[in-house]
């Protein structure tokens, strides 16, 4: 990336005068600044307002605790479910022809473009007490809305695309030669899949894993349509920042979303090292 | 005719296309009829009442309105900050550039609390606006910050690619012609952009339409004033008004899908003009 930049500016033709350069600098430098930079610090400043006590009080709190371990399960299984999900949707699509594959994709993104409100709402229409299935539910006495299971559904569908659609365009550029010579050669399916296939997409499956984890533990549209709001049984991480908040307890609030901000921050960080190391495979790739 | 027994070599297209359907059917396909369904069941009228009552009108008015504000202006300073990223030396460039993902990675609850903090009347950047008489937070201001802040990485990261690809040819081409640099990048470099910076302003938009998180916490939600389409939904459900909620909730969803083939289109526009291989 360096080198990118600087192969422009030693470049009379593609250079900005110095003046020009420093205008755009500061303007966009600046802007990330105040709407990107300041918000995040401001997480960890208003969390450390009132020192580390009430900090790791508040952290400690049952229910602060039991909302991070609701938050963390619901992950633990939707995080996997799409990864497998992912993996099935991208080897389909990329290593076999088939009509109607371009729709498949588009369908694939759907979530994406659905706001999360509509994401819990489609499961109250169909599990809530006046949904499809609520008469039945209710009379077999599960509890599918405001309750986990709810829950789960609508982080399964708001992560639905991250995996797949990673791993789609990769794997699309890879083509299937690699996968074809090991089978020509005798390998088992299984084995294909595992040292052929799976070295090959380890960082895009990786990347797509953890910004799928993020946006599951970090969900707060979809599941608070969906969730009971109550203390201690359906509260995730992101709904207890809420409830604390809307009580004035800014300190505690601001206490449980620096986790989730420090969450952003590693999933930055990994995602920064796996382009890296993409980018570096990528190059060594093309050298001989 | 190779391409055809080949393709049929690998294993596991009927076990893997089987799930992904099965899969994709009963978690989104249909959930998402469901509102279709019940929209459509309902009379003419009763659909028309929900979704025009000037309530819920008021609403898309700030909804798309600042969506659409938000989107252009992270489309001018995405620009500049996807500019910056590619041409410029800077210290502390990759923190920059890892950073401007923050919207993706941050939960829209932190965000929309630290913003509000930061907006507030006494907030590190609230007690300055408003000496000068600018209420941001509990305002549709505070609507349009929030929206800034999840939209700004789509204008980026669709702009950067391609700005990186970009044959520097074209401009020693204009300069050696005698073009002036301002008038390389207007006439040259910013058509060459052009299909990116929509397909940006669109996922940015389209984004910022349906966003909830970040923008409730800032807004005040004042009904009329600062009131968000999504809150609409939200409302109407914890009132166990399912029909009304679903009508709005369609509405919403038919301008998703609009907005979906919209950017379809754009991204096709886009990789075709830098013509990379797929």
């Amino acid at each position: 990336m360096r080198s990118g930049a600087a192969r422009f500016e030693a470049n009379a033709a593609t250079r900005d005068p110095a003046w020009v350069k420093a205008t755009i600098l500061t303007v966009s430098l600046g802007f990330f600044a105040l709407f990107l930079l300041l918000p995040l610090i401001a997480v960890f400043v208003e969390a450390l307002r009132r020192g580390w006590d009430v900090y790791l009080a508040a952290l400690a709190e049952p229910d602060a605790l039991s909302a991070i371990q609701l938050t963390l399960l619901i992950a633990c299984i939707a995080v996997p479910l799409n990864l497998v999900f992912g993996v099935a949707a991208a080897w389909a699509i990329t290593k076999f022809d088939f009509p109607g594959k371009q729709l498949l994709i588009t369908f694939i993104d759907l979530p994406f473009s659905v706001s999360p409100v509509i994401a819990g709402l489609v499961f109250v229409l169909v599990f809530g007490a006046q949904g499809w299935l609520g008469p039945w539910l209710s009379a077999h006495d599960i509890r599918i809305i405001f309750a986990v299971p709810g829950m789960i559904l609508a982080t399964v569908f708001v992560t639905f695309p991250f995996v797949a659609r990673e791993l789609i365009p990769l794997m699309q550029a890879q083509g299937r030669e690699e996968e074809e010579a090991a089978l020509v050669f005798g390998a088992s399916g299984w084995h294909m899949f595992t040292r052929v296939t799976l070295p090959n997409i380890k960082w895009a499956l990786l990347y797509g894993v953890i910004l799928c984890n993020a946006r599951a533990m970090g969900e707060f549209g979809a599941v608070s349509v969906v969730s009971g709001h109550i203390r201690g049984q359906t509260n995730t991480m992101p709904l207890h920042v809420e409830i604390l908040y809307n009580e004035y307890q800014f300190a505690a609030a601001f206490a449980v979303a620096s986790l989730l901000a420090l969450l952003a921050l590693v999933t930055l960080i990994v995602k920064t090292y796996v382009e890296w190391r993409s980018a570096e495979v990528e190059g060594r790739g093309e050298t001989p | 005719m190779a391409r055809v027994r080949a393709s049929r070599v690998l294993p596991g297209f009927g076990l893997s296309l089987g799930f992904t359907l099965a899969y994709l059917s009963l978690l989104v396909l249909v959930p998402l009829s469901a509102v279709i369904m019940r929209a459509a069941g309902m009379s003419l009228a009763d659909f028309w009442q929900a979704v025009s009552s000037p309530r819920v009108v008021a609403s898309y008015r700030l909804t798309f309105g600042a969506s659409l504000l938000a989107a252009a202006i992270n489309t001018v300073f995405g620009f500049l900050l996807a500019w910056s990223l590619v041409r410029y030396r800077f210290p502390g460039k990759r923190i920059v550039d890892a950073l401007v993902d923050l919207p993706f990675a941050l939960p829209t609850a932190v965000a929309g609390i630290s913003l509000t903090a930061l907006y507030a009347k006494n907030g590190w950047l609230g007690q300055y606006l408003e000496a000068i008489g600018i209420k941001v937070a509990f305002t549709p201001l505070g609507v349009l910050v929030a929206l800034i802040f999840i939209g700004l990485p789509f204008v980026v990261r669709t702009v950067q690619p391609v700005l990186e690809d970009l044959d520097t040819e074209v401009e020693e081409a204009a300069a050696s012609l005698g073009a002036k640099r301002w008038q390389t990048v207007r006439r040259v470099v910013l058509p060459a952009l052009l299909p990116a910076l929509l397909t940006g302003f669109a996922l940015a938009f389209a984004r910022a339409v349906g966003e909830y998180g970040s923008v409730i916490f800032i807004a005040g939600n004042l009904p009329m004033i600062s009131e968000i389409t999504p809150l609409i939904i939200i409302t109407k459900l914890e009132q166990y008004d399912y029909a009304g909620a679903t009508a709005v909730a369609s509405v919403m969803l038919a301008a998703s899908f609009l907005l979906l083939l919209a950017i379809n289109g754009l991204q096709g526009w886009t990789d075709r003009r830098s013509a990379k291989a797929p």
